[in-house]
């Protein structure tokens, strides 16, 4: 028995997020009186593979295979189902991102193991095994009983801290041989984008909504951003609106997210839009309109106009950084 | 070819949920049921697609897990431009149950694209389809932002951490999709809503299978504290607050 937690990379590197996955991991293990076992799919070198160490892996489980490079969901699920059923792991711990989302379901059904998705809390319970997790996007949470043998879990971002926990971490490299016709995606074309935070993985966003009125007029929201080391975002409209790109967009039907700061600049705070931010530890909301809902989620509010707030704030952090 | 829509009854974005009977369940009193969301894109995607002779799509069915309280959903899709409809006769009890009856039902009727939305607005689950395709042993496109047929083969964009990938799979397959997929929902015109009336819609008894999960009790969120709010003319205040109250910055 053993919690599985699978560790994705971007081009061999490790993310908060993996650490966070594995910090989850441990607490799990720590209740359950048992190990880690992380696994890598790719191209890891030894010292980025020992990172996970640190926050309690106490075995690391590293595939390097060419065939493995782009995402192919059914061929990961075979790959990370014989591993769970070697290690005769209890319990699977993954992300709740794009790669989680693809993978978690599949893996669901070849062990039938129940699923507790978008968890941001330990187990609540070990018998029953009860998980902890948002429900409506936001205007609830649930304690769902997972009633079968192997249990899988979509941690949501951001919503476990790091524990650092060292262990004797033993690496183990594990050849494949995979059947190339077993593999049903053909990557046509990639596009990545360089040099900017990403949003979910930003500690700071600054956001910026209608009230906004152009987007000739985003000058101060990436100046403030830029000084923070903060990524940006924007309510819907003002993705649908071309203003913004669409990556940006963060609500209900876009990106939800939870960084440790989020300024909301312009933003009415429809439950829409809230639905994608009240994961936030804290929100800053500044809007000409006192009575504006985002007030009610926020923990800071400045009742006033962006165009004459923002230039005041930015020379104030500006102060503080010098 | 042909494309299903899988599509989930959800009370509409503006609810405000309350629960009821010691916090097992959703007090539905006031509900307006409206499809989900991303299911409302993915039906819009699949009758632009349909409209393109040249795609070589031949119909568009919706497909629901659920009781005959959502007969009007299904015939909100049905207005807006669906040829047909499956309705599941079953109160769905978790995303296991649900994905396992679609399965059930994509094994007896030939599709080639199973389109469903990333996540239901009700239970954020995002695993229904991920599981019909596991369960039917056929290939998944996730995060996917566009799709487009070209020479008869359908071409995907999906979203990757910090970029997109254009993706091929062999048909049939499961296109799970998100944000981009199409940009307004289409609305029903009173044409269609009249054609609606006398489409048909097949009734499946659904096959038993035990659920994996089970909702044990709901919670509300905690409420924030107040907003503590900071002269509009001293926004250093608020940089210092960040800083020494918050330590967010
Ligand atoms: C099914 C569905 C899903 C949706 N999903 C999302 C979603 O995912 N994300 C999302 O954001 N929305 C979503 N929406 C839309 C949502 O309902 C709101 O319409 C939207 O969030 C409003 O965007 P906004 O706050 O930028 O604009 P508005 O509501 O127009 O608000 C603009 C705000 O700017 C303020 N303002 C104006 N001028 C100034 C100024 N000079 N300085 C400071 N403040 C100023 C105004 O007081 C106002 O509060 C969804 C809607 C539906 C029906």
């Amino acid at each position: 028995m053993s919690i599985l937690v699978y560790t994705e990379n971007w081009d061999g590197k490790f993310k908060k997020l993996s650490f966070e996955l594995v910090s989850y991991a441990t607490g799990i293990a720590e209740m359950l009186n048992t190990t880690v076992t992380a696994v890598s799919i790719g191209k890891v070198d030894e010292n980025e593979l020992r990172k996970l160490g640190n926050f309690g892996a106490n075995k690391i489980i590293s595939i390097n295979n060419d065939q493995l490079i782009a995402l192919d969901s059914q061929s990961y699920t075979s790959v990370i189902s014989e591993i769970t059923q070697k290690e005769g792991a209890e319990v699977i711990i993954i992300s709740n991102n794009n790669t989680g989302k693809a993978l978690a379901p599949r893996l669901s059904v070849r062990l039938k193991a129940g699923i507790g998705s978008g968890v941001s809390r330990l187990p609540l319970n070990l018998n029953p095994f009860t998980v902890y997790k948002k429900v409506f996007s936001g205007n609830g949470y649930a304690h769902v009983v997972l009633k079968s043998d192997v249990k899988i879990i979509t941690l949501a971002q951001n919503s476990f801290d790091l524990v650092e926990t060292l262990n004797n971490t033993v690496i183990e490299n594990v050849e494949l041989t995979i059947d190339g016709s077993s593999l049903k995606t053909a990557v046509k074309d990639v596009q990545k984008q360089t040099g900017k935070i990403l949003l979910t993985d930003a500690e700071i966003v600054v956001s910026g909504g209608r009230g906004m009125k152009s987007p000739d007029n985003w000058g101060p929201i990436e100046e403030l951003a830029g000084l923070l080391g903060a990524a940006t975002a924007c309510s819907r409209p003002v993705s649908d609106e071309g203003w913004r790109p669409i990556g940006e967009h963060t609500g209900q039907t876009g990106k939800v997210i939870a960084p440790n700061l989020y300024i909301a600049v312009g933003i009415s705070g429809a439950i829409q839009h809230l639905a994608g931010i009240s994961g936030s530890k804290c929100i800053v909301a500044i809007n000409t309109d006192k009575d504006a809902p985002i007030f009610e989620a926020a923990d800071y509010g400045i009742v006033g106009d962006a165009f004459k707030v923002l230039p005041k704030l930015i020379e104030a952090v500006k102060e503080m950084k010098s | 070819m042909k494309i299903l829509v899988c599509i989930s009854n959800v009370p509409d974005t503006t609810t405000k949920i309350k629960f009821a009977e010691g916090n097992t369940l959703i007090d539905t009193t006031g509900i307006q049921w409206v499809i989900n969301p991303w299911d409302e894109l993915s039906l819009t995607r699949a009758l632009e697609l349909k409209d393109d002779a040249a795609s070589g799509i031949k119909s568009v069915t919706v497909l629901h897990v659920g009781t005959a309280t959502s007969e009007p959903t299904i015939r909100k899709a049905l207005a807006i431009g669906a040829d047909d409809a499956i309705r599941v006769n079953a109160e769905s009890s978790d995303s296991w149950f649900v994905a396992f009856q679609i399965a059930e039902v994509v094994k007896k009727e030939q599709f080639d694209i199973i389109m469903c939305g990333i996540e239901s607005s009700d239970y954020n689950g995002s695993v229904v389809g991920g599981m019909i395709s596991e369960f039917l042993g056929i290939p998944s496109v996730s995060a996917v932002s566009g799709i487009r047929i070209e020479n008869g083969q359908p071409v995907m964009t999906r979203e990757i951490d910090g970029g997109k990938e254009v993706v091929t799979v062999p048909v049939p397959f499961v296109a799970i999709v998100q944000k981009g997929i199409a940009k307004e929902p289409r609305i029903a015109a009173m044409r269609g809503i009249m054609m609606a009336r006398s489409k048909p819609v097949k009734l499946v008894e659904p096959v038993a299978v035990e659920p994996l999960t089970e909702i044990v009790v709901f919670e509300k969120p905690t409420p924030r504290a107040a907003c503590k709010y900071i002269d509009a003319d001293n926004p250093a205040q608020l940089i210092d607050l960040l800083q020494n109250e918050a330590k967010v910055i």
